[in-house]
């Protein structure tokens, strides 16, 4: 990935993210859903409850993990956000687990995936 | 889920209750908990143990980590646990094994780069240890010899964070441990040869050190009252064993310890200015209540020189320690009690114009009055001895060299011994701290001894408590002069120290 701008890595974690979560048996109803509050930056279902994502992305540790990244704030404005997507979707009542998948994609070598279920 | 668990202590005064330090680490978003009432010190740990862990070589578990303190209802203040911190975190994290942290203590703060800096009160800290059943304690380097002191427990000292986890991490890695003991150098304490004159005032400090009384110098200025009530000190004995721990323990409260002398084995010299606040005299502070001039000068000599010019409120505070030998404060975070039984010496000039003879006084008569009269009966009350010094006439003071400190303190530790052997097996180390009730009872004067004090009190030259005071003071001259049982003689000198007239 050397030598891309900050939106191409994002949109490769995405990327990987997304198919990370197809792999585990889970199902992608929305990438990068936007509306006036933001963005949701992948909504999946496992078929039980719905699973809303903020996917992190780095390519290095230099500024800490990339977990770290997902403050109190931004954890509050998912939560908003997932109930404006439940609303325009008419999905009614459902569980919604909020999880955070932090790539990690240095310039050489492997992409590691760390997977944080049930973060906020 | 992985946790671990070190252990630290929390200090309540010069007492120290035994910290259970918890660490959890677990799923969830990267992140440090703190929890159990940290002051705001204490808050900041996080970002020291952070630094200190990443600079030390570790790596920092970036998953969601929840560090508590226990009991979590009491209130922990300092940065003294940054040390029991970073390594139950790293416990948690199967950094390192915890086989080494049961029944070990560690205390010290972190700084950024890993090494480990001095707190105050490790003195404390490590006695409430041993007293709580732990064997191990780490403290920083520089606090190894104050720590030292404490016999019955393991004690290591550390430079680095780094040491401290290749030592739990390699059960064969040794810390530093003490070296032996310097003996603390002799304090230069000035001679009382320096003194001119005043025999009676030198009499009087004589007595006062010999059987621990209170002691009022009045006197125009330059006659020598602070010059004597600084020599008092050397007169006075060592400090034991228990009595000087007890007093380094408080200076080590109030962050007064050097390296240089771990432990006081002298009798501390504490004369605060008399502008001092209540709160300095007698100790206090927000959250919990720290130490005062009275505490420091446990076991040893407070002199409020110019003791008119003290605030009234400073001074009327004195009166509850002097009589207990203690001060309980009660502020946000609890009551702590600190020792005070401390020598009482005060000095004051007779008017506000104070000239070197007292003929020449253009005072007012009410100024007079006044100016003494800001020192309250019942405080003047607690002073066993009141002696007032004239005005020096004779540089060479009558061709007769001054007695010396050695001289005058052979007499002093004489009358001290004989005081021992009298009251040792009740517990009482000197007259002035004997209860009255004993004074009056199992140790009754004959009537034709007493009758002197007996008619004082009749006259109401002296409440029950003077009389009780003017009693001790009995033994003391009794004891210096070698008597077995105050005579009618003895009583009277007492007697004479006492009255309110004399200054």
């Amino acid at each position: 990935m050397a030598g891309s701008t900050r939106g191409e890595l994002g949109r490769h974690g995405e990327d990987v993210a997304a198919q990370y979560l197809t792999e585990r048996g889970m199902v992608v109803l929305s990438r990068n859903w936007r509306c006036r509050e933001g963005e949701l930056d992948l909504v999946a279902t496992d078929r039980q409850r719905l699973v809303v994502c903020e996917v992190k992305t780095r390519s290095g540790l230099g500024f800490g993990a990339p977990a770290e990244a997902v403050t109190p704030a931004k954890a509050a404005r998912i939560r908003r956000l997932a109930a404006t997507w439940l609303t325009s979707h008419h999905a009614g009542w459902c569980e919604v687990r909020f999880d955070v998948l932090a790539v990690l994609c240095p310039p050489q070598g492997p992409i590691t995936v760390t997977h944080l279920p049930g973060a906020f | 889920m992985s946790l671990a668990s070190a252990w630290s202590v929390a200090l309540l005064g010069v007492d120290g209750v035994l910290v259970e330090i918890e660490a959890d680490i677990g799923a969830g978003l990267p992140g440090l908990q703190l929890v159990g009432l940290p002051d705001a010190a204490l808050s900041e740990a996080r970002d020291r143990i952070r630094a200190a862990v990443l600079n030390s070589g570790e790596s920092w578990p970036s998953r969601r980590m929840t560090l508590a303190l226990s009991p979590a209802t009491l209130p922990k203040v300092g940065s003294g646990y940054d040390v029991a911190l970073a390594v139950a975190l790293l416990a948690a994290d199967r950094t390192v094994p915890a086989d080494r942290l049961r029944g070990t203590v560690l205390i010290g703060e972190l700084a950024l780069d890993g090494r480990l800096r001095p707190v105050h009160g490790v003195l404390p800290a490590v006695l409430a240890a041993r007293r709580a059943g732990m064997h191990r304690v780490v403290v920083p380097r520089g606090a190894l010899a104050e720590a030292a002191l404490v016999d019955g427990v393991e004690v290591h000292g550390a430079a680095r964070l780094r040491d401290v986890l290749a030592w739990l991490r390699d059960p064969t890695a040794q810390l530093e441990r003490p070296g032996p003991s310097r003996p603390a150098p002799p304090a230069v304490v000035p001679d009382l040869a320096d003194v001119l004159g005043q025999p009676d005032a030198r009499w009087a400090v004589e007595v006062a050190a010999a059987g621990g009384h209170h002691l009022l110098l009045t006197g125009p200025p330059g006659t020598g009252k602070t010059m004597l009530a600084q020599r008092m000190v050397g007169l006075l004995p060592e400090l034991c064993v228990e009595d000087a721990l007890e007093v380094t323990a408080i200076h080590s409260v109030a962050g007064l310890l050097t390296p240089d002398t771990p432990l006081l084995t002298t009798p501390p010299f504490v004369a605060p200015h008399h502008t001092s606040s209540m709160t300095a005299l007698i100790g206090g502070g927000s959250g919990l209540a720290r130490p005062g001039a009275v505490s420091r000068a446990h076991r040893g000599v407070l002199l409020l020189d110019e003791v008119p010019e003290f605030g009234p409120r400073s001074l009327e505070a004195l009166r509850t320690p002097l009589e207990d030998g203690e001060v309980r404060l009660a502020r946000r975070d609890g009551v702590v009690t600190y020792p005070a039984r401390c020598q009482l010496v005060l000095a004051a000039n007779p008017c506000p114009c104070a000239p070197p003879d007292e003929r020449d006084c253009t005072c007012a008569p009410a100024a007079r009055r006044r100016y003494l009269g800001r020192l309250s009966g019942p405080l003047l009350d607690r002073v066993d001895l009141r002696v007032a010094l004239r005005p020096v006439t004779q540089m060479d003071g009558a061709g007769c060299e001054p007695e010396s400190t050695t001289v005058v303190r052979e007499r002093v530790f004489a009358a001290r011994r004989a005081a021992r052997v009298r009251w040792g097996d009740r517990g009482w180390a000197t007259n002035a701290e004997v209860p009255g009730s004993a004074l009056r009872r199992r140790y009754r004067l004959s009537p034709t001894v007493r009758a002197p004090i007996e008619h004082s009190l009749q006259m109401g030259l002296l409440t029950a408590r003077g009389a009780d005071r003017c009693l001790r003071v009995a033994w003391t001259v009794a004891d210096l002069a070698g008597h077995d049982c105050p005579s009618e003689e003895d009583v009277a000198v007492a007697l004479n120290f006492k009255d309110r007239r004399a200054a």
